[in-house]
């Protein structure tokens, strides 16, 4: 969806605020990390349609709002579309009924965040594009979860690299399908993404792209 | 969601501060999430996982052309040899700073960043303003960070768009052939393997 989080190339953010160089700016902060973790762990919901949740905040609130309130922002929403919790025991913080699930216990913690969720899938069919080939990225606007940034679309770029087959977000946050997708890292060049009299010289951005965001683009 | 089910927002810090809190008392209270569980998730980045490793796996690059080898081929086993993986690691790129090239990461989307090797990002790679301009204008945003590249030097910028996280080999400082690895990975910071510094002592 083309909302708040799409920020590659917006103006109006001025200066970056080099002194925050810790990633929790408040205490509050903690918790509403591993609380998103903890809640994750329960496997109700995957990381796209974690991503998906927090871009659906209000663009105006997303922009205004610190990093962690996206996240608030996020775990609470899923809570309530997943049925974890109502709108009521949340507006007054007491539980108006138990979940009968099973926290995550701290002990299994260490395990869990060694051993990841790999996302890489057995492909099936051939990657379309190869190396160096020149591609064009589709012109799509989904109101849904798309991990292509609207920078990118239309433009055209050169395949540096096939990193094969992974779960394809944009399928996985609708419907929880895991489908695998070939992904690419595309390399655009500067003057391609933002017009030669404003891109800077010698400059590249390379994107990494699932083969549905793609084309062939004709020499 | 609808406007009925959207959750209500407060922008003060006592206001937030307390949503967070009520929050965390619900989920407790309805057997959802136990708060050692949470202490342990926030302690483990605060205190365990961070960029001396990464640090670990550039010098380890810089003194062992093998392994140098092996980190730009197939960067995820090539640091789980060294230990780190896991959560946010999955799929490692190493992309290394060499010739008449410098690599910068950002994520225009959302954060994503290598927990394994860099712990949780700053609050600033986060940031909106860095989001967006990376992009666009990464010289500048260089030279804010106060790294001022030649006109010859490429720039290349990975936007982490996918689950492929990325780590910037930095190159190695000139006069450092006698230093072995573990003083080695003291030049290293994180914000050099971020692609906003380069390796050295710091200033």
């Amino acid at each position: 969806m083309n909302s708040g989080h799409d920020l590659g190339g917006m103006h109006g953010f001025g200066d970056i605020d080099q002194s925050q160089r810790e990633n929790f700016v408040q205490q509050w902060e903690e918790r509403v990390f591993g609380l998103t973790l903890a809640c994750g762990l329960l496997g109700r919901w995957n990381l796209d349609e974690s991503r998906y949740a927090r871009e659906r905040m209000d663009a105006g609130e997303y922009l205004r709002g610190s990093y962690y309130e996206h996240w608030l922002h996020g775990l609470e929403r899923l809570l309530i579309e997943k049925g974890l919790v109502t709108v009521n025991e949340l507006e007054s913080g007491r539980s108006e009924q138990e979940s009968g699930l099973n926290p995550v216990a701290a002990e299994k913690i260490p395990g869990i965040l060694r051993r990841g969720a790999p996302v890489q899938m057995r492909p099936q069919s051939a990657p379309l594009f190869q190396a160096g080939q020149l591609v064009r990225v589709r012109n799509f606007h989904p109101k849904s979860h798309t991990r292509a940034p609207r920078y990118v679309r239309s433009r055209s770029g050169r395949v540096s690299e096939w990193y094969g087959a992974y779960v394809f977000p944009d399928l996985h946050s609708a419907s929880g399908e895991k489908r695998p997708a070939h992904l690419y890292s595309v390399r655009f060049e500067a003057g391609e993404l933002w017009g030669e009299r404003d891109a800077e010289e010698r400059s590249a951005v390379y994107v990494d792209l699932f083969e549905p965001y793609l084309q062939a683009t004709e020499v | 969601m609808t406007d009925k089910t959207r959750p209500h927002h407060s922008h003060s810090p006592d206001e937030i501060e307390q949503r967070v809190r009520n929050l965390e008392n619900l989920l407790v209270g309805k057997g959802l999430v136990d708060p050692r569980t949470v202490d342990r998730l926030v302690d483990t980045y605060q205190h365990e996982v961070g960029p001396r490793n990464g640090a670990h796996v550039v010098a380890r690059a810089w003194t062992d052309p093998e392994y140098k080898e092996r980190l730009l081929s197939d960067a995820t086993a090539a640091i789980k040899e060294l230990g780190y993986s896991g959560r946010q690691g999955e799929h490692m790129r190493v992309v290394e700073n060499a010739g008449r090239v410098h690599n910068l990461v950002v994520c225009t989307l959302c954060s994503c960043y290598p927990w394994p090797v860099l712990g949780l990002p700053p609050a600033w790679y986060k940031s909106s303003g860095y989001r967006a301009r990376a992009v666009t204008e990464p010289r500048v945003v260089l030279s804010e960070f106060g790294l001022e590249l030649d006109e010859d030097v490429e720039v290349r910028v990975w936007d982490s768009t996918a689950e492929m996280r990325y780590l910037v080999l930095p190159r190695r400082p000139d006069g450092t052939e006698h230093l072995p690895a573990t003083e080695l990975a003291r030049l290293v910071s994180r914000d050099a393997m971020i692609g906003v510094a380069l390796a050295g002592p710091a200033p």
